[in-house]
């Protein structure tokens, strides 16, 4: 196992967590090389959010390792610093600044100096200009630049939220749910714009809408009870006798 | 750097704020000084003083409405900045007093020879320099709300349990000013002033340059309260009283930005008080009454917080009420206010400025609403005028 830390981007071994006795992660372990995209299913409880906990330092591990980049020990960092380190997240609800227009959230989300300093005295430059341009096209929103985060819709703030993370440049990105409570439509285009991101960096994508999953078609780790069940393209996994009986079938 | 930074922080609002905010500095001593008594646009002494400490009044609620308008901290204890700005003031005044004090005793003051103190405490010394004060007006309240913050943000203090514990502390340091033995006073607190920079505390000119000096305060951190709210920075901060783990997932560090704005907004809250220590002519442990704090919200909360200049006029509008009121049914105060807090919660829940700011929003959206119809059916029109 030792030999394949340096290659891989992400890298969980025997990772365990516990609260109050519940075992909500029992030694998982999984890869992501740099570039991958890949989904994550699983029946609720099956400890996909908390392995984003996890990665993104909010919750951290009772045993196990953790490692970004090879040799990054991602345990014993806080949010800010995993953040900094290029690992953006999106929460299952769409968490933009709602009080925010839309093109202050993607300002506010862009990779420059993040200190008290640093941010008072900041002055937008071109090249930060043509950044939020750029963004805001891909992911939709130019006509609604001006107008407050909280007058999108729910789709439009998944997709802000999608926005602000490429903002942040992470190279590896986590997304809880994307496309929950989105139109059949704007689902379909979800899925283009994350195989979008994926050409540049590594994506996990958590998601329950097996169609969704099937238009990414990408590989698939499907989750259960805190371990891995299976591993593989999506026919493969939904083939498997296991995961049919623990999530397909229920 | 400095000069993007105050140029940012002007808007019309602001401008005009600053500018009225100043000119009563000017207009308001004036009339005291060069009018006589008799004339009818004069203004007595003794409203002079009552007007500068509304102003130190706004400048505490601008203070607080920096954190919890801003950035979602409600502290419950800002009184406690303003108070220790106050007795850092008091203590240069009382050391001015010399040789003066019903002891005539050149070092002591009257309430440290009247507990048979022999020497000044250590914490007394320099205190009788003008500059050391002022220091320590800004430093005190600054380093204590640094070391304060410090723990509580770090630990993730938030909501209801950060404003409980702001409340235990300026409960904390009201039972310590209290104590006789603390050397401040005791229970008296800190009186019996007689000159400030060499000018009688008493005189009409003293007075008129008090007010003044408040009016310049508030003017200055309306400035940089703006300027800061304005920044990256201000906008970060809205992010942590908005989504404050989306912040964190952006990378930034939420306990840094909420330590600085804490803290900056104690030192304003100190200044306040040092300038309102002399125009009311006393510092008692009083000040630290957790009353006094939710006075504060309260006034923050009529005004409008989140908005700079509602809390400056949430604070002239209670306190003047506040006056007004105790004069004519002095029982009634307490009701009328907590009717007041009650009824602006439920009908104006963004305060009297808010709301006015959203009612013009809405009514511009309306009005270019109107307009593009308009436009849309001259579009329209168009076509067969052609015809």
């Amino acid at each position: 196992m030792n030999e394949k830390k340096p290659t891989s981007l992400l890298y969980l071994d025997g990772v365990s967590v516990s609260f109050d006795g519940f075992r909500a992660l029992n030694s998982l372990s999984f890869v992501i090389e740099p570039g991958e995209l890949r989904a994550i299913i699983g029946p609720n409880g099956a400890g996909k959010t908390t392995m984003m906990d996890i990665i993104t330092g909010k919750t951290r591990p009772d045993t196990g390792a953790v490692f970004f980049k090879g040799d990054i020990d991602l345990t014993k960092r806080d949010e800010a610093e995993i953040a900094q380190l290029g690992i953006g997240r999106k929460f299952q609800k769409p968490t933009v600044f709602e009080s925010h227009t839309v093109w202050d959230n993607l300002e506010l989300a862009l990779n420059r100096k993040r200190g008290v300093f640093a941010t008072l005295f900041y002055r937008m430059t071109a090249e930060d200009n043509a950044r939020i341009e750029e963004i805001l096209s891909t992911v939709r929103l130019s006509n609604r630049r001006n107008d407050l985060a909280a007058s999108l819709s729910h789709g439009q703030k998944q997709w802000l939220e999608i926005g602000m993370l490429l903002a942040q440049e992470p190279e590896l990105l986590l997304v809880d749910e994307p496309v929950a409570g989105m139109t059949d439509a704007e689902t379909a285009e979800t899925a283009i714009l994350l195989k979008e991101i994926a050409r540049t960096r590594s994506v996990v994508v958590v998601e329950h809408d097996m169609g969704f999953i099937r238009d990414l078609g990408v590989k698939v780790t499907c989750l259960a009870e805190g371990s891995v069940l299976a591993e593989g393209s999506i026919d493969f996994v939904s083939a498997d006798q296991k995961v049919i009986e623990n999530y397909l079938g229920r | 750097m400095i000069t993007s930074f105050l140029l940012k922080s002007f808007d019309r609002t602001i401008v005009i704020a600053v500018a009225v905010i100043l000119g009563l500095g000017l207009l308001v001593p004036a009339l005291n000084l060069l009018t006589p008594p008799d004339h009818p646009l004069h203004v007595p002494t003794y409203l002079v003083s009552l007007f500068g400490k509304y102003l130190t009044y706004a400048l505490l609620a601008l203070a607080l409405d920096l954190v919890w308008g801003f950035c979602g901290i409600l502290s419950l204890g800002h009184a406690a900045f303003f108070a220790l700005g106050g007795y850092a003031m008091g203590m240069y005044l009382m050391r001015q007093i010399g040789a003066r004090g019903s002891y005539g005793n050149p070092l002591l003051p009257d309430f440290m020879v009247f507990l048979n103190w022999k020497e000044l405490p250590w914490f007394w010394y320099g205190f009788d320099m003008f500059w050391f004060a002022a220091l320590m007006v800004v430093l005190v309240p600054g380093l204590l709300a640094f070391v304060f913050g410090w723990f509580a943000f770090r630990s993730r203090v938030n909501g209801v349990y950060l404003s409980i514990i702001t409340q235990a502390m300026t409960f904390a340091l009201l039972l310590a000013f209290f104590r006789n033995d603390m050397g401040f006073g005791g229970n008296n607190g800190l009186t019996d002033f007689k000159d400030i920079l060499g000018f009688n505390i008493q005189a009409d000119g003293t007075r008129a340059a008090l007010f003044a000096a408040s009016a310049v305060a508030l003017a200055l951190s309306l400035v940089l309260t703006s300027g800061m709210v304005r920044s990256k920075y201000g906008k970060i901060l809205v992010g942590v009283r908005d989504a404050e783990s989306r912040t964190r997932f952006l990378g930034y560090r939420v306990e840094h930005f909420k330590l600085f704005a804490f803290t900056v907004s104690a030192m304003m809250a100190g200044v306040a008080g040092a300038l309102y220590v002399p125009q009311v002519g006393i510092i008692n442990p009083g000040e630290f009454e957790p009353g006094n704090s939710i006075e504060v919200v309260i006034w923050t909360a009529v005004g409008g917080r989140g908005t700079l200049i509602g809390p400056i006029i949430g604070a002239i509008l209670v306190n003047g009420g506040k006056s007004i009121f105790t004069a004519a049914f002095p029982e009634f105060w307490l009701f009328a206010l907590g009717g007041l807090f009650v009824l602006v919660t439920l009908f104006l829940p963004k305060g009297i400025v808010g709301t006015a700011q959203a009612w013009r929003a809405k009514r511009k959206a309306y009005r270019k609403a109107a307009d593009d119809e308009a436009a849309k059916a001259m579009a329209a029109a168009e076509p067969l005028a052609a015809e």
